[in-house]
């Protein structure tokens, strides 16, 4: 359930919509908007060409809002970003609005979305009271294979997403609805994919449950595997010594030829792992090779915890970890999963061996 | 400021999060925060020393980060270690690197 209206929480989740030029951003806002469990929202957008219109359509419906001035929510306006939700803050607190429990930012259809999120674990006064929430993408079922084709950001958005909607869907045929289903779910076989023409969006399922929403946390981390594992069905599946098994949706006789520069996979590992070793592995791999990191999931069973560790992240920017109450099913070991950008599936999987779980000779 | 020192900066590594519901945390008290900082600078020396780096203890608040020639930088916290590694070393720290990969390998035998 959707947390009880009128109180603020302790961190104030931001999340963010995010999609290509015409993708149905606004669309989906307003309907997520008109959900009465999603009535204290506050929306902040920002005005840029067909944005005007967005606006028109969107200020009817949350009185909420704050119109950010710059062109484009992208990195050149941090700054403006971080005002705009301190603004909102102190209007919050001074009683000026009401208490609102959660941001939703519509970003521009080519904004990197990365700049968003950095922008409120940067700021000194925000990261003390706001957190990330979920990072929903909208991709267009009519234009959305020709825009993942052409536009490198496109797919980013894709690859980051912890929800995917396809939007119009009533107005492409269902092959070409599948076709990008499929590889939608190649770039990113981790996050929940809905149909926004034919499905009821649950408001609750889009933005209410994330990973540090106490009461769902658990389901939410499962979704991420079950997905995962449903993508996995037909791929190949190795196991080696106790250790890795390697989920690789891109096999040789994958037929999806565009996404080659992003690849999805997942690793799995029976052994407990040291955190404090995971710890400095993860960031030392994200210092050099975050830009090509979109994301990373994963459950750990960690050394001397009885329950496991969800740890995800985006590119250089990594969540807060959460400790679960218990393991999510009778399954106990540790899963990765990472959505990568021009890197070596084998030299992450044999680093992480040689770092995280073979280098106790190393540190004696 | 760039995204990394954003994310990572102050005390605020992921690794050692903000006491907030839920999330976890590793040192509940001073003992075991102190244990953990010594196991940290351990696990650091088993990575730097590849390079040629080792990290030790600075008054239990920040670290110091020497080369083989005894230069040496003030690290403040872990999000600061892997630029100022590679500054101390003039290239870059990569544990994708297969030289990298063969020196730990073979201090793993």
């Amino acid at each position: 359930m959707i947390d009880a209206p009128r109180s603020i929480p302790d961190f104030t989740p931001v999340n963010l919509v995010t999609g290509f030029l015409g993708s149905g951003k606004t669309t989906l806002l307003k309907r997520m908007l008109r959900s009465p469990a999603l009535a204290d929202t506050a929306v902040l957008i920002n005005e840029f060409g067909e944005v005007g219109l967005d606006h028109e359509l969107i200020e009817r419906i949350d009185d909420n809002m704050v119109l950010l001035q710059s062109g484009c929510l992208c990195c050149t306006i941090r700054g403006e970003l971080a005002d705009a939700i301190r603004k909102l803050d102190e209007r919050r607190a001074s009683g000026a609005i009401p208490p609102y429990r959660r941001i939703v930012i519509e970003s521009t259809g080519l904004a990197d979305p990365l700049p968003i999120l950095t922008t409120i674990t940067a700021d000194p006064v925000l990261r003390h009271h706001y957190r990330l929430g979920l990072v929903i993408t909208t991709v267009d079922a009519v234009n959305g294979m020709s825009q993942l084709d052409r536009q490198p950001e496109s797919r980013k958005q894709a690859a980051v997403a912890d929800r995917l909607v396809v939007t119009k869907t009533d107005l492409a045929s269902n092959d070409v609805v599948l076709a990008l289903v499929a590889r939608l779910r190649r770039i990113n076989p981790a996050a929940p994919l809905l149909r926004a023409a034919e499905q009821r969006l649950d408001p609750e399922e889009l933005i209410g449950r994330d990973l540090f929403d106490l009461a769902t946390k658990t389901q939410e981390v499962r979704r991420w595997f079950d997905e995962e594992a449903a993508q996995s069905a037909f791929s190949p599946h190795r196991h080696e010594h106790g250790h890795p098994h390697d989920h690789d949706r891109q096999s040789a006789h994958d037929p999806n030829r565009h996404d080659d520069d992003i690849r999805a996979f997942s690793f799995i590992f029976d052994d407990a792992i040291d955190w404090t070793a995971f710890g400095l592995w993860l960031s030392m791999l994200l210092h050099r090779h975050g830009d090509s990191i979109l994301r990373v999931k994963g459950l750990l069973n960690i050394e001397g915890e009885a329950a496991p560790v969800a740890v995800h992240g985006v590119q250089q920017l990594v969540h807060a970890p959460v400790h679960l109450e218990a393991w999510p099913s009778a399954d106990r070991r540790t899963r990765i999963v990472f959505i990568c950008k021009g890197l070596d599936e084998a030299a992450i999987r044999r680093s992480l061996a040689a770092f995280v779980f073979e280098g106790r000779h190393a540190r004696a | 400021m760039c995204a990394l020192c954003g994310v990572l900066g102050g005390k605020d590594h992921w690794t050692e999060p903000l006491g907030r519901e839920s999330v976890y945390v590793r040192a509940h008290d001073p003992a075991a925060r102190r244990r953990e900082r010594a196991r940290r600078i351990s696990e650091a020396n088993a990575i730097l020393r590849l390079f040629g780096l080792s990290l030790e203890d600075w008054q239990a608040d920040s670290y110091i980060l020497r080369n083989s020639t005894g230069k040496s930088e003030v690290v403040g916290d872990l999000a600061a270690l892997w630029p100022l590694a590679e500054r101390l070393l003039g290239r870059s720290l990569d544990p994708l690197d297969e030289g990298t990969l063969e020196r730990r390998e073979r201090l793993n035998d």
